[in-house]
């Protein structure tokens, strides 16, 4: 090969180099591994932080993942595939894809999904510049965020969003969820409220969406997609329905994994979608009129527009996206509707029991999905980390750290994967160890 | 092979998988008014028809696993299997984000030793792991260049310099900052033309945005005097990571006068692409901008590892992610450098770039025109079919098309603009010789076929399950949804 090059050795190769660049130093990394070490190694990490029974939820749940799910999505023609550029090519993805549209689209009621961003959190942001676009007739760049939209993803927005002028204006809750009476300003151009909100109540969504059409405002719904299968979707919220539609697929088949990956999904009305940003796939035909499908409305995006681009987004979470298409056909209409109808019911369960010890109660009295807030006789900081360390039980997330007013409440959320015995062992140990305090 | 009807059009109402639907839940109490009324449209199938499904899907895909996959700028190598099976060990794939760091000891010593990893990579001062893809990771990069100024009371550096020839991503991450693009002109040699840099250079410029080597495929040879213009002028350099396999364990961004760069963890890092991502885009900077970083980081407290959040960086631009990012994606990309050690990682740009080198000569002695002829290629190169074009009719488009007939991926076409009917080649370090001789042997015989009927080649594909789609119909008649009516 060196000889075709026309070169000795294959220092010749970096030759136009400059000398004046010193030359790379790695002597800090240490050798290589086998797999077997490595995989050892990281192994032994692994194990260290296996723990039991998970109570919480604040925006990464444990479900059930069925066993295909990922056995189909890591075959390697989905797995070490990349963005169906050459679509004649990547038929498999680029259908799996519209299908995944089609389903999301669907569970909102919208008309239109992309083939994801990267977060629910950064897809707040996402969906908040695309709104911003589309509003043209707004006066302002205001965004009026619901006082229980999920606090990580109202960081991750204001990170994306606030170098454009853009100002996100937090409505205080009222008693846990959405109250129009107390947002600070008239005229939002952007309203973003969250169904089942980040304290798991339901809010009154169709008040919220009429309040927002009253303002000309855009109305952002942030979605848990799972509770779709048996809550009303955002596309028929109030009069006119929400106009974009977010959230974090991780419900959908993939792991809690440390919080990614994961995917977003961005929904919205048609007459927005040249505002969208990301991945759309079409279904269109070939040379011989036969169905196939293509990447499309690609002058939106940041290869051919550049600096008017809709976002600077280019990959998207495909795999995530790929698992969590499989999980929806697996799971269909009724496995969709009976585990979201069962994780409330166990959440009912939970909250009862942990009532019944007289050391909890509800913070808040509007109906609950499958989160609830409980303020609790003790030391709540104390009772997770012994609950972790003592019993490898996560109890729930303290919410001192994100509303003060709160700091002896815990957000407990208990899936279908929750058994009784599971949830009568939590709470038997949880009114053990406030007695004990 | 015959398209595969919608997962849609095999369902039947009332079908399930039973083993995967758990007893219904009670949900009365719950205000009717805030229940769904009708069904979402989703598949009602067996188990089986869509494991049968979606096995049928996957094959009508070209992957690495599976091809030879050139796609210049992308850098698809072998992504090893055993990171992959790393990454899927119940300890990391069952941990909740918010699990408290003391008990997540595991986890963080896996970010401490990739963070430090990419420090010594770079060559740089710190690292944040947060960004979930490489536009996120300049996206970063732009904020904390913006919060510098901004922090130095400086509020006039409106603008970002980037080369004409760089990815869309970097204009677009620039407005998305919040700045605005000026342009500079890339010379015949393929470097940044440098006279037009000091023309454009000054006291509103926030900073540049190169990738090195650059996007025309070269190295840029007079890095360290661009490096000292902008930064003369106040600037900062961005090194868009693109491209690091080509210098991987040879020379440091940090020793090329950059400030803050991405790297592409699913690109230098071989972390699976996944139809289109999951990427990660971790941030490293110099000593001027680690205030800046986006949190959270994994800092050590005696023996223990801990979050760095804002209590520790309190100018920091902020969240960027729900939670940590890709954390499964850092795992893989940990489990991917451990096994190349440091002698691997040398080996990775020595070979990637032998074998750019090699399928560029071959390609050259075949007859095809290098964009660059007086350029050594790095771990890709270019060339033009302008000739091809121009003699034949037969364009960078259809040759593409026909690779596709030859089991092959086509190379990234059309990118950059600036050269006509481009491929940008990248063959990476993990293709053996002979693939890169049957490359140059399917050019060959395309260009033959294109001599004696250039129709045949411009209506490629012919073997795939499609034929060439209608691109312009897709744009035109949105058909974004399955609607129940078959297209």
């Amino acid at each position: 090969m060196l000889q075709s090059i026309g070169v000795t050795n294959i220092d010749e190769l970096f030759e136009e180099i400059p000398d004046h660049v010193p030359v790379a130093n790695f002597r800090a990394i240490e050798s290589s591994l086998t797999e077997m070490e490595m995989v050892f190694r990281l192994a032994e990490r692994a194990k260290q932080d296996e723990l039991g029974s998970c109570f919480l939820g604040a925006g990464s749940y444990d479900h059930h993942i069925p066993a295909a799910v990922w056995d189909l999505a890591t075959r390697g023609e989905f797995l070490t595939a990349y963005t169906p550029y050459q679509a004649e090519a990547s038929q498999g993805t680029l259908q799996l894809l519209y299908e995944f549209q089609t389903m999301m689209a669907s569970l909102a009621d919208l008309d239109v999904a992309n083939a994801s961003v990267y977060d629910g959190g950064s897809g707040l942001g996402e969906a908040i510049l695309m709104a911003v676009r589309s509003n043209r007739s707004a006066r302002n760049r205001k965004i009026a965020i619901g006082g229980a939209v999920n606090p990580f993803y109202v960081k991750t927005a204001n990170t994306l969003v606030r170098n454009q002028g853009i100002e996100l204006v937090q409505i205080p809750h009222e008693n846990g969820v959405f109250d129009p009476n107390q947002c600070p300003i008239d005229d939002p151009n952007v309203v973003v409220v969250q169904q089942p909100n980040f304290f798991g109540l339901l809010e009154n969504v169709d008040a919220i969406s009429n309040w927002a059409a009253e303002r000309n405002a855009l109305l952002i719904a942030v979605v848990n997609p799972l509770t779709l299968a048996v809550l009303k979707p955002p596309g028929e919220w109030g009069g006119s329905g929400a106009d974009i539609c977010i959230g974090d697929g991780q419900p959908l088949g993939v792991p809690m994994a440390s919080g990614g990956p994961s995917f977003g999904f961005l929904c919205s009305k048609m007459k927005h979608v040249r505002q969208m940003p990301g991945r759309i796939v079409g279904r269109t035909v070939d040379a011989n009129g036969d169905v196939g499908y293509t990447l499309t409305l690609q002058a939106r995006e940041q290869h051919i527009r550049r600096a008017k681009a809709t976002s600077n987004i280019c990959t998207n979470q495909g795999l995530l996206v790929t698992a969590a298409t499989i999980y929806m056909s697996i799971m269909g209409v009724s496995g969709l509707r009976n585990t979201a109808s069962r994780c409330h019911e166990n959440t009912k369960y939970l909250v009862a029991q942990l009532e019944a010890t007289g050391r909890a109660q509800r913070a808040f009295h509007s109906p609950y999905f499958h989160e609830c807030v409980l303020r609790c006789a003790g030391d709540v900081g104390a009772l997770t980390k012994s609950m972790i360390a003592d019993h490898g039980i996560l109890a729930g997330l303290p919410l001192g750290e994100i509303d003060e007013s709160l700091d002896d409440c815990l957000l407990l959320c208990a899936t279908e994967k929750r058994t009784h015995e599971e949830i009568d062992h939590f709470v038997e140990l949880f009114n053990h160890i406030l007695k004990e305090a | 092979m015959p398209t595969i009807p919608t997962i849609f059009d095999t369902s039947k109402p009332g079908r399930l998988a039973g083993g995967q639907t758990p007893k219904e839940g009670d949900l009365t109490g719950l205000p009717d008014e805030l229940l769904r009324e009708s069904n979402p449209v989703l598949p009602e199938v067996s188990e089986l028809q869509a494991v049968r499904h979606f096995t049928n899907l996957s094959q009508q895909n070209f992957s690495i696993d599976g091809n030879f996959y050139p796609l210049g700028s992308c850098t698809m190598k072998y992504n090893p299997r055993g990171a992959h099976r790393a990454a899927s060990q119940p300890g990391f794939l069952n941990r909740h984000p918010l699990t408290p760091a003391f008990a997540s000891q595991g986890l963080l010593s896996c970010f401490w030793d990739l963070q430090e990893t990419l420090k010594t990579v770079t060559g740089m001062e710190a690292v944040s792991l947060v960004p979930m893809a490489g536009a996120q990771g300049e996206l970063a990069g732009g904020l904390m260049i913006r919060a510098y100024h901004e922090d130095c009371g400086d509020f006039e550096r409106d603008e970002i310099l980037v080369p004409t020839a760089a990815h869309g991503t970097n204009p677009a991450t620039a407005t998305m900052c919040g700045y605005k693009t000026r342009e500079i002109g890339v010379a015949a040699d393929g470097d940044v033309d440098i006279e037009d840099l000091k023309r454009v250079v000054g006291p509103k410029t926030a900073g540049i945005m190169l990738t090195n080597p650059s996007t025309c495929a070269v190295f840029e040879r007079r890095i360290l005097e661009i490096a000292d213009i902008v930064h003369d002028a106040g600037g900062l350099l961005y090194y868009d990571g693109a491209n690091l396999n080509a210098i991987l364990g040879k020379v440091c961004p940090g020793d090329m006068g950059f400030d803050v760069l991405h790297l592409n963890l699913h690109k230098t890092f071989a972390t699976p692409h996944g139809g289109g991502g999951p990427g990660a885009g971790p941030v490293a900077v110099n000593s001027l901008l680690q205030p800046y970083l986006p949190i959270p980081m994994v800092g050590k407290l005696d023996d223990q590892y801990i979050w760095l959040d804002e209590s520790y960086f309190p100018l920091t631009i902020g969240k960027l992610a729900a939670f940590m990012g890709n954390a499964g994606i850092l795992i893989r990309a940990l489990a991917y450098a451990l096994m190349l050690g440091r002698e691997g990682m040398v080996r990775v740009a020595e070979y990637a770039t032998l074998n750019a080198n090699y399928l560029a000569a071959e390609l050259s002695k075949a007859g095809f025109q290098l964009a660059y002829p007086t350029r050594r290629a790095t771990h890709e190169f270019l060339i033009t079919l302008n000739k091809e074009a121009k003699d034949l009719g037969v364009r960078a488009l259809d040759f593409a098309k026909r690779l596709l007939d030859f089991d092959m991926h086509a190379p990234t076409t059309y990118f950059p603009l600036l050269v006509p009917e481009c491929f940008l080649i990248e063959p990476t370090e993990t293709e053996t010789k002979t693939v890169l001789d049957e490359f140059v042997s399917a050019m060959c015989k395309i260009r033959e076929e294109a001599q004696e009927n250039a129709d045949y080649v411009k209506q490629a594909p012919h073997n795939q399950v499609v034929r060439r789609l209608d691109e312009v119909r897709a744009a035109r008649e949105l058909d974004l949804s399955w609607s129940g009516t078959e297209g």
